[in-house]
């Protein structure tokens, strides 16, 4: 097991990490604004990536298909505001959580009922193949699509850290996600933000669908990429956009090395729990995650 | 915000009328006729697995119709069906399996759950309740016992049947056992019992022909695999044997083998990773992919022709797209009809109940029976989609053969006309030895067959 | 009217400490017991015992256990699947390893074991809070999973990896039958939640209560709080390993990781939002509600529909409208089913008269 190797296992984890940033960014992005730990993120990829398809299959170009998901993405988000967190203001968080679920079984069940259970292709014309000059010159095999997503991810996570910090839609949800009450009281449209804030998660989603179902085909485990997001949020903290990539390229190297090196010592398929326990072992030196911002608590 | 009492109490005025309305439905009462003979079938057409459990159990549904439209059931006894959602889950399944059990005065007699959870759930109920219970290709490769499993089969494959069915093919790949020697195979599967399954034989196999096998587990869901395939391309295997489940995990490792340039024709799937919907989301990677399967596909069968015409014709058929009439999943279903049937043909000779329904010991009598000629498979219309085989009082497995197919790029293809044999001295000795373990273990006495 | 309590004077301490003070609380309960231990028994069919009374008093008993970590103690848990796995593969071991253990004596041992789990994957919750708590315990669920399916020493290195459990055996009688697996099982539960309902009454109860609300407060007023927490998390593990064993010996048949997944977890969690967070009541009210829901929903539709519509979009409906029942609880009785049925108490307090 030579130095190149390890080195292939630590991009490749690398890249695996971006993906998962990309989907923990739509929770970040929800949790920021509303408070709302939104379970219903993964459902959310894969009916964003459905829709996607769905719509092409019935015939409409790449680039038509593109804004009418994003539509429909929209959509969903100002329903959710409407119907699910609006009558379910100042609730206990946990009850937002549960209601969240929720939404997971109404979004997946629609997706199956609209769309059907087939499983489908997504062919975003980058061949899933290794680079070649790379492949080569180093030996190294790395997708071509594996660093499109590392681009995309770099692209998307700037513009939203650009927006949150520098613009005044951006100042405004930061005043809604440190107090509902207050940010209302000085005149910020507390709704109008919340729909926007879900809309913008819904088109992370798609973003994230879409790359997700190129590499592995647009079908109903998309909504287990959820939980490979979870230990990415603990690690980076729920509330910072660039802690979410930061923390993705932890859990993704790390799960990859651990699985490649420590893996085959216990028998392997430890991918399922590592980055959890991981997760917690940062937790127990800082409780907020890496990036998060200190929780303080009056007594 | 609390809404007032009022809307409270509307709700709950709603839920009491529903669940007091609801528990007086749940043992749903319906008459059955006389003269039909009632099949439960516990199916799942939501979640991951969804894509083949609806082409599955569509294709049984549409046998049953078939026989009925055309010959008006078997012998005039019409067959009458009934479905539960088991959303692949071992709860829900044996939730379903009670609550399919009786219609009316009716009582089902074979459960086919396609899945190994369920299957294990209702292990222990299916002796008292008089139910066969069929492992269609999965499950307990050792109830091919008969003696120690009266109520369960293994028809027509088992897991260990199909293992030792793909290494025989591999060796003629590779030019004869001999070859076999110092060749490393690699045993991708899915973190599980089921991914573990063909290990006794795969094991036995490495020590009597000299190949090493690398055992290479992939976490569920298994949409993520770069961990897995460089450990392949690290050990530089020849061959990987896919055993797992779930077009995510399927058309994941076809991907990632593309990624590393591992060619696919190297490739072999166990046949829960060789249908359609595993291959279609990977794409052109998946061209020259093998996978072993139970049953091939393809509409160039007279039955499935006629099915086609019959059942479809009339618009009677159960697929929400008829294009997948054919496909992998769907022809499995059908032959699983024409088990049950075939079953009920010879339980009502056997009785002496021509025309009549059957009972549970009746039926058993008439699925261990089964006697697939090479002339009966022509006349029911699926020459070369069965193999020819029998079940007996011992013998609930049959022929333990596979097909080898491979992906083009829109299709399967059949690239041995005849059927592969498994070593079957070597899988039936590890069945028995398996199975008396089990009945030392849960102190079963194995009844005797007649020699 | 039916409901009063006047009249009924309490001149003990004894009498003032009773679970139920009204002698009306009593009779119903005692009505409820004989209805549930003999009745119930006799005259029920087998699908209503073996596909919904026992998997409803298993579910309660987990939601119980989940109740007193998340209701009573605040701490948000989504592992109690997995420490229902454990409770299960400790019950099969331990009776299958040491000859002639009778199986009530497992029960409490494969509890313990589930507990002692509990408390190592507690220890996080001494430093982390809310949320961070939620997903650390899915480390918990995951890991649990992923050990017992892995080291084949837990389930006795079967080949097929699927064991069945076996037989119960309570003084040399066999109880297999759907009736006796029944009164095993109600027996059991009835005994726990009585345990439950008075550790919530107590100090114990007093305590976790304080730690939920505001911890840091409690600790400052003397609380030991690791202490406090820890046991929180070993009862409430106890209490999952029970109904864990309980799922694998009573109702399944088999023992298998693959039966404890995290939509388990979350189905657990569902049960005592909607029964209702902090109660005793609450658990039982809401496993039977999600339990029975999607049953229902399913009846349901094949009673309207029948075979006129499409299999695969019924069951897609279904999912959504179970959704949908649970959003629609969350937003118009967040407090639950049990809050639902103390308002009618109250209710029938006063009845035939509004106020």
């Amino acid at each position: 097991m030579g130095f190149q190797f390890f080195l292939e296992v630590l991009v490749t984890g690398l890249l695996s990490g971006v993906m998962y940033s990309l989907v923990a960014l739509g929770f970040v992005l929800i949790y920021k604004a509303s408070g709302v730990f939104n379970f219903a993120q993964g459902a959310m990829v894969f009916f964003a990536a459905l829709t996607f398809v769905g719509i092409m299959e019935l015939g409409a170009p790449f680039w038509l298909a593109l804004p009418l998901t994003i539509g429909v993405m929209v959509l969903l988000g100002m329903a959710t505001e409407r119907f699910v967190l609006r009558p379910l203001v100042n609730q206990h968080e946990i009850t937002l959580l549960m209601a969240t679920i929720g939404l997971t079984f109404v979004i997946e069940g629609t997706a199956q009922l609209v769309w059907g259970v087939e499983v489908r292709r997504l062919d975003l014309g980058i061949k899933d193949v290794p680079l070649k000059w790379l492949a080569d010159n180093t030996g190294m095999f790395i997708s071509q699509i594996d660093i499109f997503a590392a681009v995309v991810a770099a692209i998307l996570v700037s513009i939203l850290s650009l927006v949150f910090s520098r613009t005044k839609v951006g100042r405004a949800l930061r005043a809604v996600a440190d107090d509902h009450a207050a940010a209302l009281s000085i005149g910020i449209p507390l709704k109008r933000i919340w729909a926007l804030v879900w809309a913008i998660a819904g088109v992370v989603a798609l973003v994230a669908g879409m790359l997700w179902g190129a590499r592995s085909g647009v079908q109903f485990a998309l909504v287990f990429v959820a939980l490979k997001a979870l230990p990415v949020l603990i690690i980076g903290g729920f509330t910072s956009v660039p802690g979410v990539i930061v923390a993705g390229l932890i859990v993704g190297a790390t799960e990859k090395l651990a699985e490649v090196y420590i893996g085959p010592m216990v028998g392997g398929g430890i991918e399922s729990w590592f980055p959890y326990v991981l997760a917690i072992l940062f937790l127990l030196v800082r409780p907020e995650g890496l990036f998060g911002e200190k929780i303080i608590r009056r007594v | 915000m609390r809404m007032n009492l009022s809307i409270s109490k509307t709700l709950r005025g709603l839920i009491a009328a529903t669940v007091v309305a609801a528990t007086a439905l749940i043992p749903t009462v319906s008459f059955a006729q006389a003269k039909e003979q009632y099949f439960g079938i516990p199916s799942y057409r939501v979640g991951p697995f969804a894509a083949g459990g609806t082409g599955f159990f569509g294709g049984i549904i549409d046998y049953l119709q078939y026989v009925n439209m055309k010959e008006g059931g078997v012998r005039g006894v019409k067959l009458t069906w009934a479905e539960c959602e088991t959303e692949y889950n071992a709860a829900r399944g044996v939730e379903c399996y009670q609550r399919l059990l009786k219609k009316g005065n009716q009582q089902m007699h074979i459960f086919e759950p396609l899945a190994t959870p369920i299957a294990y759930g209702v292990l222990n109920r299916v002796d008292d309740d008089k139910v066969i219970l069929t492992q269609y290709g999965y499950g307990r490769s050792d109830a091919a016992d008969g003696t120690v499993f009266p109520w369960v089969f293994a028809t027509m494959t088992s897991y260990w049947s199909q293992a030792s069915g793909i290494m025989n093919w591999m060796s003629t790949k590779e030019g004869g056992i001999a070859n076999m020697k110092g060749k490393k195979i690699a045993h991708l599967h899915l973190d599980s019992a089921f991914g573990r399954e063909p290990l006794p034989v795969l094991r036995r196999l490495a020590k009597d022909w000299g190949f090493e096998l690398i055992e290479i587990p992939v976490a569920s869901p298994g949409i993520e695999q770069q961990a897995q395939w460089l450990r392949i391309r690290q050990e530089r295997a020849d061959w990987v044997i896919l055993w797992g489940f779930g077009a995510g995990m399927n058309s994941t490792a076809i991907t990632s083998a593309a990624r590393i340039n591992f060619p696919r024709e190297k490739m072999v799937g166990v046949w829960w990773a060789g249908s359609e919907e595993d291959v279609i989301p990977a794409g052109e990677a998946a061209k020259g992919y093998f996978a072993a399967a139970n049953v091939p596909n393809g509409k160039n069968f007279p039955l499935v022709q006629d099915i086609e015409k019959v059942v479809y014709g009339a618009g009677k058929g159960n697929l929400s797209d008829p294009k997948r009439i054919g496909s992998i999943y769907w022809n499995r279903g059908v032959t699983a009809g024409i088990f049950w049937v075939e079953a009920m043909r010879n339980g009502q000779v056997f009785a002496n109940k021509r025309g009549q329904v059957l009972n549970g010991d009746e039926m058993r009598a008439g699925f261990e029976g089964l006697n697939l000629t090479p002339a009966r498979l022509k006349e029911l219309g699926i020459e070369g989609m069965l193999p020819s085989f029998r079940l007996t009082c011992r013998d609930h497995e049959g022929s333990g053969q596979i097909k080898m197919i491979q992906w083009d790029g829109t299709k399967w293809n059949s690239v041995t006309p005849d059927w592969i044999s498994s070593d079957k001295k070597m899988v039936r000795a590890m069945v028995e030895e398996s199975a008396a373990k089990y009945a030392a273990e849960q102190r079963i006495i194995p009844r005797v067959c007649p020699a | 009217m039916i409901y009063r309590e006047s009249g009924q004077f309490r001149t003990t301490y004894n009498q003032d400490t009773q679970i139920f003070p009204l002698r009306q609380d009593r009779f119903a309960m005692i009505a409820l017991l004989a209805v549930g231990l003999v009745v119930i028994p006799l005259v029920a069919s087998d699908y209503w015992l073996k596909a919904l009374l026992i998997p409803w008093l298993i579910f309660s008993l987990v939601a119980l256990g989940q109740n007193i970590l998340t209701g009573y103690a605040g701490q948000l848990s989504l592992g109690s699947a997995g420490f229902m796995a454990v409770g299960a593969f400790a019950c099969y071991n331990f009776m299958l390893r040491i000859d002639g253990m009778p199986f009530l004596v497992a029960l409490v041992l494969s509890g313990i074991s589930a507990a002692v789990v509990g408390m190592a994957f507690g220890l996080p919750s001494l430093r982390i809070r809310g949320l961070y708590l939620a997903v650390a315990t899915l480390a918990a669920q995951f890991f649990i999973v992923w050990a017992l399916d892995k080291f084949g020493w837990f389930k006795n290195f079967d080949p097929s990896g699927v064991i069945t459990a076996q037989p119960m055996i309570i003084l040399g009688n066999v109880f297999d039958t759907a009736q006796e697996k029944y009164l095993i099982v109600a027996v059991v539960v009835g005994v726990l939640a009585l345990l439950a309902k008075n550790m919530a009454r107590g100090s114990t109860g007093r305590a976790w209560m304080a730690v939920r609300d505001m911890d840091v407060a409690a600790e400052v007023m003397g609380l030991p709080l690791v202490r406090t927490k820890l046991l929180a998390f070993a009862i409430s593990s106890f209490y999952c390993g029970v109904g864990g064993a309980l799922f694998a010996f009573a109702y399944l048949g088999t023992v298998e990781p693959s039966a404890f997944t995290i939509d388990l977890s979350f189905r657990i969690l569902f049960m005592i939002i909607i029964g209702g967070i902090g109660t005793i009541l609450g658990s039982f009210l809401g496993a039977a509600f999600i339990l029975l829901l999607p049953i229902l929903l399913s009846v349901v539709f094949h009673l309207i529909f029948g075979n006129a519509i499409s299999a695969s979009v019924i069951s897609s409906v279904e999912l959504i409208i179970f959704g949908v029942l649970i959003i629609a609880f969350l937003i118009y009785e967040p407090h639950g089913m049990a809050r639902m049925w103390q308002i009618v108490k109250e209710k029938l307090r006063l009845w035939p008269f509004p106020h």
